[in-house]
């Protein structure tokens, strides 16, 4: 279970995030949307301990991460597989050595194991056989599911998302929703998604937030979020251009 | 008189500005040499304390250096031959271009050899590892390492640190003997000074301290540039533009502080360890 309880963080004065408060119990589906810039990067960097908060805890099973350092936290960090919204494969590496980069790194199995282990996590996202391809020779849909691979090879307790349709035609941001939903399944582990996209986050979440000035305005399944009549959230939902939200907000 | 009260009121202002400048630009100097280091102490802990990474050392040894030889040849070599000339040229005056040999021998391994080496690594090799991590920083793969509990700075910094520490000393030995090879040139096929003497001239006044301060100093350089080039990748922000920027600026800076540190050096071994 993942508790965020009064999180702050602001960058040159500007609030990001504003006593945000959230939980996440295990084995669900949160998708946490809002608008562009919002901060929902900024809060999925704080989960993983890739940003320090300004003030406020970030509780993954009763550890604060921000409070953490050095061995604690690489141990944290090894519970989370994180899939960022342009990839970040690294270019220098094969597609196999992304895959197998924590194994190696972590001198977590034998080689034999490793090798093994990237390809099942390449057979996971539909992607058999290219680990001696370059991350530069592959399409946007390929680099994001080799991402997800990448993610996967460590066999993390949690499965974080950074805008995972963006960029994406809709045939294949629909094949990497399905495979997200395959995997929370098939794995059982807790999935964090954050999003713009309203299709994706109705067909893979359990539950929705909505994050919006800093703080978490709406909580529900989608079916709730879908009823609501809080105008900011129904203005966001619908993709509205009239209503609370405006476009210098 | 309200004239006076507004013309007080706006040189308040203006003053208030000109300090608040001031101010701006003294936290972004302090806040430069906190952040560098921070990052040389960290990259020199991490280089004792965590296992070496031989192979990503060896991959940047490779770059940084023996891909450095040909320009570092090239420069050292018309380096030696143009202080041959302007050297003869003075010399002649007074009939002694014969000396040309000590003034040539030492000017390279004392100076030329450490300084110019630095520069021209500096412009080679500090601005790709500049460009290279500040690329991973706005594509957000630094991000990625440490997500996948991997430190950037052992990964990435350390090896590139060490590169540069083995291989600028080496690449100064190397432009040492190819600037006074240049010098050898000069002196020997357009002034006609005996190769036994020129090479005799040369071993008599170059001491092995001489040899010892400019490998000093190409360390001192070394790790200059190394800090400087990971710190600038590591704060790139804002996209290609940010990357560009950040490349400019570590060049700058490396060489501002190549020289500085050479001219400090140069004192200290003049005044202190004459």
């Amino acid at each position: 279970m993942i508790d965020i309880i009064n999180l702050c963080k602001a960058f040159n004065g500007r609030p990001v995030l504003d006593t945000l408060n959230l939980t996440i119990q295990g084995g669900e589906t949160m998708v946490i949307i809002g608008r562009s810039g919002c901060g929902k990067s900024v809060l999925l960097k704080h989960i993983l301990g890739l940003l320090r908060p300004d003030s406020g805890q970030v509780l993954v099973d009763q550890q604060d991460v921000p409070r953490l350092d050095g061995e604690a936290l690489q141990k944290v960090r090894m519970r989370f597989g994180l899939v960022f919204q342009g990839a970040a494969l690294f270019d220098s590496l094969t597609v196999g050595e992304n895959v197998g980069f924590a194994l190696r790194e972590h001198r977590a199995l034998p080689a034999a194991a490793i090798e093994a282990r990237i390809a099942e996590a390449l057979a996971l996202v539909g992607l058999k056989g290219i680990e001696r391809m370059k991350p530069a020779e592959l399409s946007g849909g390929m680099r994001k599911r080799v991402a997800i691979a990448r993610a996967l090879a460590i066999r993390p307790e949690y499965l974080l998302f950074d805008e995972p349709t963006t960029g994406l035609d809709p045939v294949m941001a629909d094949i990497v929703n399905t495979l997200i939903k395959q995997l929370h399944s098939q794995l059982g582990v807790t999935v964090i998604v954050v999003t713009h996209d309203m299709v994706s986050a109705y067909k893979i979440g359990t539950r929705i937030a909505m994050l919006y000035d800093g703080r978490i305005i709406a909580l529900g399944t989608p079916a709730e979020i879908q009823q609501t009549t809080h105008p900011v959230v129904h203005q966001f939902i619908h993709g509205e251009a009239e209503g609370p939200i405006t476009a210098l907000a | 008189m309200p004239w006076k009260s507004a013309s007080r009121a706006h040189l308040t202002h203006s003053v208030q500005q000109a300090l608040e400048h001031v101010g701006d630009r003294m936290l972004g100097f302090f806040s430069y040499l906190g952040g560098t280091s921070l990052l040389f102490g960290r990259t020199v802990v991490s280089a004792v304390t965590t296992p070496f990474r031989r192979r990503l050392a060896i991959e940047q040894m490779d770059k940084v250096g023996v891909q450095s030889v040909p320009i570092v040849f090239l420069t050292a070599l018309f380096t030696g031959i143009v202080l041959g000339m302007q050297t003869a040229y003075q010399l002649q005056q007074i009939g002694a271009e014969t000396y040309i040999a000590k003034i040539v021998g030492l000017s390279i391994v004392r100076e030329l050899g450490p300084v110019l080496t630095a520069l021209v690594v500096t412009g080679r090799v500090g601005a790709s590892i500049t460009a290279e991590l500040g690329t991973m920083r706005v594509t957000e793969q630094i991000d990625a390492l440490e997500s996948l509990a991997t430190s950037p700075i052992q990964y990435l910094v350390v090896p590139r640190f060490v590169a540069l520490l083995v291989m600028l000393p080496l690449l100064t030995v190397v432009a040492d003997v190819v600037g006074i090879f240049g010098g050898y040139l000069l002196g020997v096929y357009k002034l006609g000074i005996s190769p036994t003497l020129y090479l005799q001239m040369t071993w008599d006044v170059i001491q092995l301290k001489d040899v010892f301060t400019g490998l000093f100093k190409s360390a001192l350089f070394a790790m200059i540039v190394a800090t400087v080039a990971s710190f600038e990748g590591f704060s790139t922000t804002g996209g290609a533009e940010g990357v560009g920027r950040s490349t400019t600026l570590a060049v700058v800076v490396s060489f501002i502080l190549i020289v500085a540190a050479d001219c400090l050096a140069t004192a200290v071994f003049y005044f202190v360890f004459p």
